[in-house]
C-alpha cells in the first residue's frame, strides 16, 4: 500500500476505534435510537387519528400530507442530531490531543501532519455517513410501514444532508487544528446559530418579499452552508402543495450551484484544516 | 552539513511570538552508536530543541538531520523511536492494541508486530498487563510502556525526554538495562534528564545547554579536566588558613576541624599547594584529588546564578 495512504489508513481505523470504544457513537445512535422510537410512536397514534378523517374527507391525498409534513418535521430533528452528534464527537479530535500531548506519540512518526488530519476526517465523515443513513432510514421505514408514504428524492436528501454534516465536520476539523476544545466549541456553535437564524431570516424575508432579508439569509449561507443544505434536502422531500405547508416547509430554497458551493466549501475547510495543523507547533 | 552523524543540527533558532526566544542557535553533532547526555537548567530549551528535530516544532531559522536526512522529512523519523515528556497516549487502548497502532505507524508489517510486541511486553515487565487498558496504568507503568514503544521498530535512534521520570529505583534500573542493550545494538539515544546521576552511569558524552545554546559539550571525564577538587587532612586548621587558601583555588570549604575541600583549576599545582602547606608549618596527612561528579560539573559550568563558565563548544 501507498505510504500516504497506509498512514492515512491508520489514522482512519484509530478515529473509528476511539468513537467506539470512548462509547461517543453508541450514545449518538442511542439517543438516536430513542428519538426514532418516540416518532413512531407518535406517528402511529396520530396516524389512526388522520385515517379515520381521511375515511370521511380527502383520502389518500390528505394522508400523504399528513404523512409528509410530520416527516419533515421529524427530519428537522434529524438535521439538527446530526449537526450535534457531528460538533460533539470531532470538536476535540485534535485540540484534546494537542493539549494533552498525545499528538507527541503519534506526530513523531514518519507520519506528515495532512495525513493525521485527513485520516481523522474520512474516520469521522464515514461515522457521520451511517448516523445520517441510519436516523433517514429511521424514520422513513417506520413512516412507510405505518401509512405506505414513501417521500420524493429519497436518495439525493440523503446525500445532501450528509454534505451538511460533512460541511460542519470540516469547520469543526480546522477549529480543532487552530483553537482549544471550548473555544472551538463555542466558536462553531455560534457560526452554526448565525446560519440558523440567517436560515429564517431569508425563509421570512421569501414570504414577505424583502430581499434585504433574503440577501442576509444567503450570506450567512454563504458563511455556514449547513442550514441552507437542510433546506435543500427538506424541499426535495416535501409534496409540492398548498396543504403540506407547516413551519418546516420550505419556502426559499438554495439554487443547484449552491450545492457545488458547499462541496467546494467543505473541501476548502478541510484544506485549510491540513495546512493549519501542518504549520502549528506541537 | 555531512551525513555522518546520527543527528546533527545547525543553528537551530526557535522564537515564539515576537521576542520570546526558545532556542537561540542550537548547533550539535551526535556520533552514531552515542549515548549522549543532553543537559541544561529548566527552561534552557531541551525539550524545543528535541521537539524541532522530530519536526514537531517548526523551527524559525537553522537546519538539521537525522540519520542522514532533513528533520522536516517524515521519512527521516523512520528508523527514531521517541519517549516524550509529559506525555498522555491513547488511555482508552489495551498495552498490545497501543504497541500495534505504533507499529502500524512506522510501517511494521504484522508478522513483526506480532513477534516484537510480546517481546517488548515482557523486557519491560509488563507481559501480565498486555491486555489491560492503559487508563489502569500507574506512572511507571505508562513510562514502561512509552519506552516499549520508543523501542518498537528496533530504531536507529532514540530521543529520551526524561525517561526516567516517575519511576521507582527498580525502574530506574530497567531504564538503565533497557539503554545499555540498545547501545549494545548500536542504537544512538539521546538522552534529556534532570537526573543527573542517571546521565553520568549511562552517557558517553554530554552537551550543556543554556538559553537553547551548548555551552560545553565533551566526554564527561574530558569536561572536568581541569577543575580537580582536593581534600586536604592537616593537624589543624589555624584562623587565616581559609582565607589565604583561596589564592590557590575558589570554593574553599572547610569540612571539619582538621579538612578542607578545595577546588583547584589545575591538577599541576598540587605539588605546589603541598609544598606551600608544609611552608606554613603544617603537617600534611593527605591530599587526596577527587573526580567531580556530573552534578557538580554541572553547576559549575552552568554557574550559581545560571551563568555558564565556558563558551559554546
Amino acid at each position: 500500500m501507498n505510504s500516504s495512504l497506509h498512514q492515512v489508513f491508520v489514522m482512519t481505523r484509530l478515529t473509528f476505534r476511539e468513537a467506539r470504544r470512548r462509547r461517543l457513537l453508541w450514545l449518538g445512535f442511542g439517543l438516536g435510537a430513542a428519538f426514532i422510537a418516540l416518532f413512531t410512536i407518535g406517528f402511529y397514534f396520530s396516524f389512526q387519528d388522520i385515517q379515520r378523517q381521511a375515511a370521511y374527507r380527502g383520502g389518500d391525498f390528505l394522508i400523504s400530507q399528513y404523512s409528509s409534513s410530520l416527516l419533515l418535521a421529524g427530519m428537522y430533528v434529524v438535521s439538527f442530531l446530526i449537526i450535534m452528534v457531528t460538533v460533539l464527537t470531532s470538536v476535540a479530535t485534535l485540540s484534546s490531543e494537542i493539549d494533552t500531548n498525545a499528538i507527541h506519540a503519534i506526530a513523531a512518526k514518519p507520519i506528515r501532519r495532512w495525513e493525521i488530519v485527513l485520516g481523522k476526517w474520512i474516520g469521522h465523515a464515514i461515522m457521520l455517513s451511517l448516523y445520517t443513513l441510519f436516523l433517514t432510514l429511521g424514520l422513513i421505514i417506520p413512516t412507510y410501514l405505518i401509512s405506505g408514504y414513501l417521500p420524493p428524492n429519497l436518495i439525493p436528501a440523503l446525500l445532501i444532508l450528509i454534505l451538511e454534516s460533512l460541511t460542519m465536520l470540516s469547520l469543526t476539523l480546522l477549529g480543532s487544528a487552530l483553537f482549544s476544545t471550548l473555544a472551538n466549541g463555542v466558536l462553531v456553535f455560534m457560526i452554526y446559530g448565525l446560519a440558523f437564524v440567517g436560515g429564517w431570516v431569508e425563509q421570512i424575508g421569501a414570504i414577505l418579499r424583502s430581499q434585504t432579508a433574503r440577501d442576509l439569509g444567503i450570506a450567512s449561507s454563504l458563511l455556514m452552508p449547513s442550514e441552507a443544505l437542510w433546506r435543500y434536502a427538506a424541499s426535495l422531500l416535501q409534496v409540492d402543495s398548498w396543504m403540506s405547508v407547516s413551519p418546516w416547509s420550505i419556502v426559499s430554497q438554495p439554487t443547484p450551484a449552491f450545492l457545488i458551493y458547499s462541496i467546494l466549501y467543505t473541501t476548502a475547510l478541510l484544506g485549510a484544516a491540513m495546512r493549519a495543523f501542518g504549520q502549528r507547533d506541537l | 552539513m555531512s551525513s555522518g552523524s546520527a543527528i546533527e543540527t545547525f543553528e537551530l533558532r526557535k522564537v515564539y511570538g515576537e521576542s520570546k526566544v526558545a532556542v537561540e542557535g542550537l548547533t550539535l553533532q551526535v556520533g552514531h552508536g552515542e549515548v549522549f547526555g543532553f543537559l541544561g537548567p529548566n527552561g534552557a530549551g531541551k525539550t524545543t530543541s528535541i521537539k524541532m528535530m522530530l519536526d514537531l516544532v517548526r523551527p524559525t531559522s537553522g537546519s538539521g538531520l537525522l540519520l542522514g536526512m532533513p528533520i522536516n522529512d517524515p521519512r527521516s523519523r523512520r528508523g527514531v523511536g521517541f519517549l516524550p515528556e509529559h506525555f498522555r497516549f491513547h488511555e482508552w487502548m489495551r498495552a498490545d492494541e497501543f504497541l500495534d497502532l505504533h507499529g502500524q505507524l512506522y510501517g511494521m508489517s504484522r508478522s513483526d508486530r506480532i513477534a516484537r510486541i510480546p517481546a517488548l511486553l515482557d523486557q519491560m515487565g509488563l507481559a501480565d498487563s498486555s491486555y489491560k487498558r492503559l487508563s489502569a496504568f500507574s506512572k511507571g507503568m505508562l513510562q514502561r510502556i512509552g519506552l516499549a514503544m520508543a523501542l518498537l521498530p528496533r530504531p536507529k535512534l532514540v530521543f529520551l525526554d526524561e525517561p526516567t521520570s516517575g519511576l521507582d529505583p527498580f525502574g530506574r534500573m530497567l531504564v538503565r538495562d533497557v539503554i545499555r542493550t540498545a547501545r549494545s545494538e548500536g542504537t544512538t539515544i539521546f538522552i534529556n534528564s534532570h537526573l543527573l546521576s542517571e546521565v553520568e552511569v549511562t552517557c558517553d558524552r554530554v552537551a550543556f545547554i543554556r538559553q537553547g545554546r551548548v555551552v560545553r559539550a565533551g566526554i564527561i571525564q574530558e569536561l572536568s579536566a581541569g577543575l580537580t577538587r582536593v581534600k586536604i587532612r592537616l593537624d589543624k586548621i589555624p584562623n587565616g588558613l581559609i582565607a589565604d587558601l583561596t589564592r590557590w583555588g575558589d570554593e574553599v570549604r572547610q569540612y571539619n576541624e582538621r579538612e578542607v575541600v578545595l577546588s583547584l583549576s589545575d591538577e599541576e599545582r598540587l605539588a605546589d599547594l603541598n609544598r606551600w602547606l608544609v611552608g606554613q608549618g603544617l603537617r600534611v596527612y593527605a591530599l587526596t584529588p577527587q573526580q567531580l561528579s556530573l552534578e557538580e560539573l554541572f553547576v559549575r559550568i552552568m554557574g550559581q546564578t545560571g551563568q555558564p563558565e565556558g563558551d559554546a563548544a
